[in-house]
């Protein structure tokens, strides 16, 4: 048969919608993200020497570290892994980041911003929201612990400006993000040929939708922090979203305190992370909600997002996730 | 919360990329795309809607599709695209993946960035200038990557007042190109992406029209890697080496996998069965495939784009770089090379130079021993040269220091595939493709 040939047909699985054929491969698109995310994560242990994956605890990385246990199986884990605590992390999700950790047991980086604070390396910020100042602790981890490598949960979905990176990123020995000089990325064949001092950022789930995250938490049965379903909550309203009551997201006097069912669709600093209100209490619901989502989780849920219309860029040239 | 009972269930996976000239307004025709099928969100419209009226644009809630795609700043100052944006949609058919390929600036290395991994390439046509020089370029591009689906859509066609004519004036252009640059088919579409017409439903403007609407057709293509996989012979080029002694993962008994080593990749193409004979290359060893082994559990058989990890009966020095291949249709390991180069760097190619080639998971010093010519465009024609610029689609013979495992391109593309790299500061320099 000739490509000519091949190519006038058209796939049964295609019309129906899914149905593989029998004896085939599964090209389903979880199947098919998963075995390019194993792939890509695979490349970068065997070309790289000191690779680190970034774990918060957050579903993506989440998804991603699940994603590395079954590249190396039955071989542990061969990297350690790097959280950069702003010091208002939800204290759920920080217990759970321990608990996998010790489950799978790997080595575990934390880089501080409150140590950066507290001894005057940085400033705090005038809205309180510390998303912006993980970028110096980031680099000096990366720096410190001589990491050639950087894995990452950004999706391209997420972000216009995270739409234009690469699966594999080169990052100069600032750290920086040159969006306008990217290396081509062609085929599968990835590079990550770099100099002394520079090293890479590679994200192994780019080509991951929010739903698609979700759906394959829901396939693997992968745990998640508690607060990523519905649960009651103190909670109050500001900029459009629901803030929690905290130490570091205090009520101002004109804002009314109230009990909601609540769920985060994404858990970052505590400063500047909002929920939405949701019934959603299992996976499957979640899915089915996110699905029916009319808003981005960024912009559902993040405040640091709605800085300008390039405050993800701008974060990500100075060398952010 | 809605109660609608939607439809959560995962599909198949469609990529595909967009290219065009300067304002045959391709960034509204994927603006179109993602709202129309509903891939925009309402705080992104919001976001988008307020930028438009900032700008200027239109008026009376007209949106400028471009603020959707152009993720930079340096873009929506000036205007223009710089880099490939990826965009995610999906319908109950596909989940697609949009690969938009900037027309100007650069416009091979962009085209050629977002189309090696394309199921189908979508190049727009303003109806009221024709098949330009840029769309000859485009598709000869196209061609020499082999995408699979070749789509021509003819924009604008509320400008020409729906006339039919002046479509297939286009549409006749565009089919005679394809035929002149040995395209194996291409499928050309009246649409305005402005309007909406033909984009997601079929137009009631163009009842001369009668085939499908672009969303309709980019749902029903079929996924020729899939088949070209499935009739390839099995490839797996190894990635690393898993070998657990003494870092096994926690929970599994040690006893279990006390002399455990097994080959991890990702089947390229065609599929393997435990018993199998297989050829390791270079070297040409010959063994048998005793186990398949994933984290889910072990495999009988195991298929193109799989990630698994082999075993094989004999202990046989498979490292990364090495290719597993089914005994029965090895390809044979070769130090000379042919091939196409898409010259990608601003520092031109001269023969002589030494470069790094990497090609699946093997990567090898090389020499460009003699540079063969350079395609005219135009014509595809092969033309004497004495260097390659940057844009520039040329062949070349390369010297490499050890023997690969050499696939035509023509036979398939991700096994015929490699990158040229700068063997000091890294940088890729073209992409490849075997003769």
């Amino acid at each position: 048969m000739t490509i000519s040939e091949i190519a006038d047909l058209r796939a049964p699985s295609a019309v129906s919608g899914q149905d593989a054929p029998a004896a085939g491969p599964s090209r389903e698109a979880l199947d098919v993200l998963e075995n390019e995310a194993i792939h890509i994560i695979r490349e970068v242990v065997a070309e790289f020497d000191r690779p680190v994956m970034l774990f918060s605890g957050g579903k993506d990385s989440v998804v991603m570290l699940h994603l590395a246990a079954k590249a190396f199986w039955p071989a542990r884990i061969p990297f350690p892994v790097l959280h950069v605590d702003t010091g208002h992390n939800f204290p759920e999700v920080l217990e759970f980041r321990d608990e996998t950790v010790a489950r799978l047991g790997l080595a575990l980086e934390v880089a501080s911003v409150q140590d950066y604070i507290d001894d005057g390396r940085l400033a705090e910020r005038s809205d309180g929201t510390r998303n912006p100042l993980q970028t110096v602790p980031l680099l000096d981890a990366i720096q410190g612990g001589k990491h050639d490598a950087v894995f990452g949960g950004g999706r391209r979905d997420e972000d216009k400006a995270r739409a234009k990176e690469r699966i594999i990123s080169l990052r100069d020995e600032f750290g920086q993000w040159d969006p306008r000089n990217q290396r081509p990325e062609l085929w599968n064949l990835y590079n990550g040929r770099h100099t002394p001092g520079q090293h890479v950022r590679a994200f192994p789930i780019s080509n991951w939708t929010e739903l698609d995250v979700w759906r394959y938490i829901e396939r693997e049965n992968i745990a998640l922090p508690p607060l990523y379903y519905a649960h009651e909550r103190e909670v109050y309203r500001r900029d459009g979203m629901w803030r929690a009551v905290g130490p570091v997201s205090e009520p101002r006097a004109d804002e009314v305190v109230e009990k909601r069912l609540v769920r985060y669709r994404t858990v970052g600093d505590m400063s500047c992370t909002g929920a939405v209100e949701s019934d959603a209490v299992d996976v499957a619901s979640v899915v089915r909600e996110v699905a029916a989502s009319t808003l981005t989780e960024r912009g559902a849920t993040r405040a640091d997002d709605r800085i300008s219309e390039a405050g993800m860029e701008d974060r990500k040239k100075d060398g952010y996730f | 919360m809605t109660d609608t009972t939607l439809e959560t269930r995962t599909h198949g996976l469609f990529r595909f990329a967009t290219a065009g000239s300067v304002d045959d307004g391709k960034s509204t025709l994927v603006g179109r795309l993602l709202h129309d099928s509903k891939a925009i969100l309402a705080d992104q419209l919001d976001a988008i809607t307020r930028a438009s009226e900032a700008r200027g644009f239109g008026g009376g809630g007209q949106i400028d599709f471009a603020l959707l795609t152009d993720g930079l700043r340096a873009e929506r100052e000036q205007g223009i695209t710089i880099d490939v944006a990826y965009r995610y949609f999906s319908t109950d058919r596909r989940n697609f993946v949009l690969a938009d390929c900037p027309g100007h600036v650069q416009y091979t290395r962009n085209m050629v960035t977002g189309s090696t991994t394309a199921d189908a390439v979508v190049v727009l046509v303003d109806v009221r200038n024709g098949v330009l020089e840029q769309t000859r370029r485009h598709l000869a591009v196209v061609q020499l990557l082999r995408v699979p689906h070749v789509i021509v859509a003819v924009n604008k066609v509320d400008l020409t007042g729906y006339d039919e004519a002046a479509f297939r004036a286009v549409e006749a252009d565009a089919i005679a190109l394809a035929g002149e640059l040995g395209l194996p088919e291409v499928t050309v579409i009246p649409v305005s992406a402005l309007a909406g017409d033909n984009v997601v439903e079929p137009s009631a403007n163009t009842p001369w029209y009668d085939g499908p609407a672009l969303l309709e057709l980019l749902e029903t293509l079929a996924v020729v890697d899939e088949a070209e996989d499935a009739l390839a012979p099995f490839r797996f080029p190894v990635q690393t080496v898993i070998r657990p002694q003494g870092a096994l993962a926690p929970g599994l008994d040690p006893e279990d996998f006390r002399d455990y080593r097994a080959l991890a990749g990702q089947v390229s193409s065609g599929s393997v069965r435990v018993g199998d004979a297989v050829t390791v290359l270079p070297g040409g060893a010959v063994t048998t495939v005793v186990g398949i082994d994933t984290a889910n559990g072990p495999l009988e058989q195991a298929f193109a784009p799989q990630s698994v990890a082999l075993r094989l009966a004999d202990e046989i020095d498979a490292t990364r770089g090495t290719v597993i291949a089914a005994a029965a249709d090895a390809p044979a390991s070769a130090q000379d090379l042919t091939a196409s180069l898409f010259w990608l760097d601003p520092r031109p190619l001269t023969p002589g130079q030494r470069v790094l080639v990497k090609y699946g998971t093997a990567t090898v010093q090389a020499i460009v021993t003699e540079l063969q010519g350079r395609r005219d465009l135009d014509t595809l024609a092969l033309e004497p040269a004495d260097s390659l610029a940057i844009n520039d689609i040329g062949q070349a013979r390369l010297r490499l220091a050890s023997p690969l495992a050499l696939v035509p391109y023509a036979e398939h593309r991700r096994n015929g595939a490699f990158v040229v790299i700068h063997p000091q500061d890294g940088a890729t320099l073209a992409a490849g493709t075997v003769l």
